[in-house]
This record gives structure tokens, C-alpha cells and sequence, in this order.
């Protein structure tokens, strides 16, 4: 299998503070990968790693194969469209085309052109003349010319309207679908890339919470309500994500590879949004202490 | 040709909605065999979905006999539908009908039928698997 992106511990500290810590990752090439997690969590500091814009204080991590930074060839690979999806305001749009003509080895001009007309942004006009979905899809016309393996995207849509927003997000699936690339883009609300991601990793105070492809998150997660009981009884291979009790009542949240099958529990699917709300919500445990509780269970 | 729409607050998985328009639109007589679905690079750009969602949607749809893709050109109704179900049923239709000025006259609100009928239904549908 070829990977897009593998991290092992991976680190990165500024003075004493870790902003992201013991990040492990193997995400296959192929996905919509959707980085989610609060502000302040880490997005930022991972995707500027995968682009090489910065590098790692531990562990170690490989990007299409090579170690971000490492060179021209590695730069080639990777497109990075940072937080608000910045332009040069001074320049025109066809200045920023050949800007990107003359930065990228790989650079399709055919392409950017191609989408400029379609998008009907006028090649003589300044990028600060543009509205703030034109500005968005300039960066991404330029992203996409430059005809990466995986194009990263720190916050896309956080920016745009809803119809931006989706005129955005679709045209990125259109390119998905013609050129085949992976994509990593970032986001502090999950409703934002639900649609459009195949693989999720949710990203909480520094450390990965939670990661894998959509589909088996959404089939290995039950929320079980019932008759007040005491969750610590559930069988072997049910691992309790989140409790909440009333007087009466018992609501979990667990995990498990099959069915709940339980009739004294009503068993119904979380959607995304909550499942990651209830790794959000979850209390924090370090590395150590989660292989010891999966060892004691 | 048809146009894919989404209900994110359905609690429905995108792909099985996208199965089931198909579906329903080749009940209705809109889809017939022949006919062309949107290309995944049409739907994923008009909804803003993951490529992946189409395309398991259109392999479910094959796997059903309702479909076939033809490499390089696209995915096509392999069957009509229409004829065989909804118009070929005017005298169920009819007594639907019937049954519904029943359950009317005897005081049942829309919900209270609507409720009535699901629960029927699935129960006839389990009695039908046991």
C-alpha cells in the first residue's frame, strides 16, 4: 500500500510548550482527509510539518514517500494553501499564473487557465480587487496546476459563505476526481468537510484523538441508551467513549468492531459531528495510559 | 438525465440517498433503460461530496442489475422500471385510496395512518424473513 502521509511520534515544541505531541498517522493515498479539531488544537503545526514549512522536534514523518522540505523534487509533490487562503494583493490574476508557471516544475498552464475562464475571474484584475471566494478559488487554481500528489488545505472554507463555501468544495472534488490527487484540508467545525471527506483524524490539545476512514467510524461506534446501569459491566471488545447518566437513565457512547446486539439497550449510529464531539468532550489520557487500560481489559 | 440532491438531517448514509433517487426516478418513469446518470465528476461538483460516495452508490446500483458502467463513457440504466410497478398498479392505487377514505371516517389523523401503515408494513416484512 502507498501512503500519503505516515507519522511516528511526532512532535513539535516551541520553547517549553508542545503544540502537538506523539502523533502517530498512516493514511493510505487516495483520501479526502479531513483534519478537524478545535482552534488552538495542532492543525496548523501538522499541516505546515507535512509541507515542510516547519520541522519536527520528535519522532519522524514521511509525506508521498519523502520527508517534507527535503528538496525540490519533495516541494514539487506537495501543494499548501495556507489558513484564508492568502494571494498577493498588488498582483493581477494572470501575474499570479505566471507566478506559479515559473515557481512549479510540474505546472499545467493549460489547467489554471482553463479555470480562471471558467470561473469568469478577469485576468487583469488585482487579487485584492477579488471577493473572498474568488481570492479562495485563485489559490486553489493555483494549487491544482501545480499538479501535486497531495494538496493540503489549512481551513478552506472558514472564510466563505455557504455558497461559496460549496462552489469551493465542489470544484476541489471535481479536481479529486480529475487528477486523482490526495487532499488534507483542516477545520475547526466538522459539519464544514463532512460531506467531502473519506478519512478523519481529529486532532485535541496537541495529541490525535482520532483517526481512520469514515465509513468504519461510523460502523464500529454504537450509542447505547437503557435502564441506569453501571458501564464499567459492558462485555469485552465495548470500549466506553462517553457515559452520561440521569436519575434513570444510562446513555453511552462505545466502541465496538460488531454489533451490539444487547436487547436491553436501544442501540442507535451517532452521526460524525457527534462522534467527534464525544472524542472532543472525552477526558484526555496519554499514550502510557491507554495501552495499559486496552492490556487490563 | 437526473439531478442528485442531499439531505444532510436524514440520518440517511449519502450514498444509499443517492441509490434510492435512482431508484425512485426509475419507479417514476424519469430514468429508463438507456439513459445516462450524471458522470462523478458532475455529482461531486454539484454537491460537494467525496467521489467514493458516487461511486459506491453506482457500484450498488450495478450489483442490483439496476445499471452498468461503460469504461470511458459513463454509467447507464440497464432496465425501465416504471411500466412494471407504479403505472401497472392503477387498481392498487385505487384501493390505497379507498382504504385511506376508510381510515379517515374512522377519526385516524394523518400522522395516526401514516404510523398505522409503517408499522404494518414492517411488520408483514418480518414475518416475511421469519
Amino acid at each position: 500500500m502507498t501512503y500519503v502521509l505516515r507519522a511516528h511520534r511526532l512532535g513539535k515544541r516551541y520553547r517549553q510548550r508542545w503544540v502537538l505531541s506523539d502523533c502517530t498517522l498512516d493514511i493510505p493515498a487516495g483520501h479526502i482527509v479531513g483534519l478537524v479539531g478545535p482552534n488552538g488544537a495542532g492543525k496548523t503545526t501538522l499541516l505546515s510539518l507535512v509541507s515542510g514549512m516547519l520541522s519536527p522536534t520528535a519522532g519522524t514523518i514521511e509525506v508521498c514517500g519523502g520527508r517534507p522540505g527535503s528538496g525540490a523534487a519533495q516541494l514539487a509533490k506537495v501543494g499548501f494553501v495556507a489558513q484564508d487562503t492568502p494571494t498577493y494583493a498588488r498582483l493581477t490574476v494572470a501575474e499570479h499564473l505566471r507566478l506559479g508557471a515559473k515557481l512549479n516544475p510540474r505546472w499545467d498552464d493549460a489547467l489554471a487557465r482553463d479555470r480562471i475562464r471558467r470561473l469568469g475571474l478577469d485576468p487583469a484584475q488585482r487579487a485584492e480587487k477579488l471577493s473572498g471566494g474568488q481570492r479562495a478559488q485563485l489559490a486553489l487554481t493555483l494549487g491544482i496546476a501545480k499538479r501535486p500528489e497531495l494538496l493540503v488545505l489549512d481551513e478552506p472554507v472558514a472564510a466563505l459563505d455557504p455558497l461559496a463555501r460549496r462552489e469551493f468544495l465542489g470544484d476541489l472534488m471535481e479536481s479529486v476526481v480529475e487528477h486523482g490527487l490526495s487532499v488534507l484540508l483542516s477545520s475547526h467545525v466538522v459539519s464544514d468537510v463532512e460531506r467531502v471527506c473519506d478519512y478523519l483524524v481529529a486532532l485535541v490539545a496537541s495529541r490525535v484523538r482520532l483517526a481512520g476512514e469514515v465509513d468504519t467510524l461510523l460502523a464500529t461506534h454504537h450509542r447505547l441508551t437503557g435502564a441506569r446501569r453501571d458501564p464499567s459491566r459492558l462485555p469485552a471488545g465495548q470500549e466506553v467513549i462517553t457515559v452520561s447518566h440521569t436519575e434513570r437513565q444510562t446513555t453511552l457512547l462505545v466502541r465496538a468492531d460488531t454489533p451490539v446486539h444487547d436487547p436491553t439497550w436501544t442501540v442507535s449510529q451517532p452521526g460524525l459531528e457527534d462522534l467527534v464531539l464525544a472524542y472532543l468532550t472525552r477526558p484526555a489520557m496519554s499514550g502510557t495510559d491507554r495501552s495499559a487500560l486496552e492490556v487490563a481489559r | 438525465m437526473i439531478e442528485f440532491h442531499l439531505d444532510a438531517r436524514s440520518g440517511v448514509a449519502p450514498y444509499l440517498q443517492l441509490v434510492h433517487q435512482v431508484r425512485q426516478a426509475m419507479r417514476l418513469g424519469l430514468l429508463r433503460a438507456g439513459d445516462q446518470l450524471p458522470t462523478v465528476k458532475d455529482v461531486v461538483a454539484g454537491l460537494a461530496i467525496n467521489p467514493n460516495t458516487v461511486l459506491k452508490a453506482y457500484r450498488e446500483l450495478e450489483h442490483d442489475g439496476l445499471v452498468a458502467g461503460r469504461p470511458g463513457v459513463g454509467t447507464f440504466v440497464t432496465r425501465t422500471l416504471a411500466d412494471s410497478t407504479v403505472a401497472a398498479h392503477e387498481p392498487l392505487r385505487r384501493e390505497l385510496r379507498r382504504w385511506l377514505a376508510k381510515a379517515r371516517r374512522a377519526g385516524l389523523a394523518d400522522d395516526s395512518i401514516e404510523a398505522l401503515f409503517i408499522t404494518t408494513f414492517r411488520t408483514t416484512m418480518g414475518e416475511d424473513i421469519a
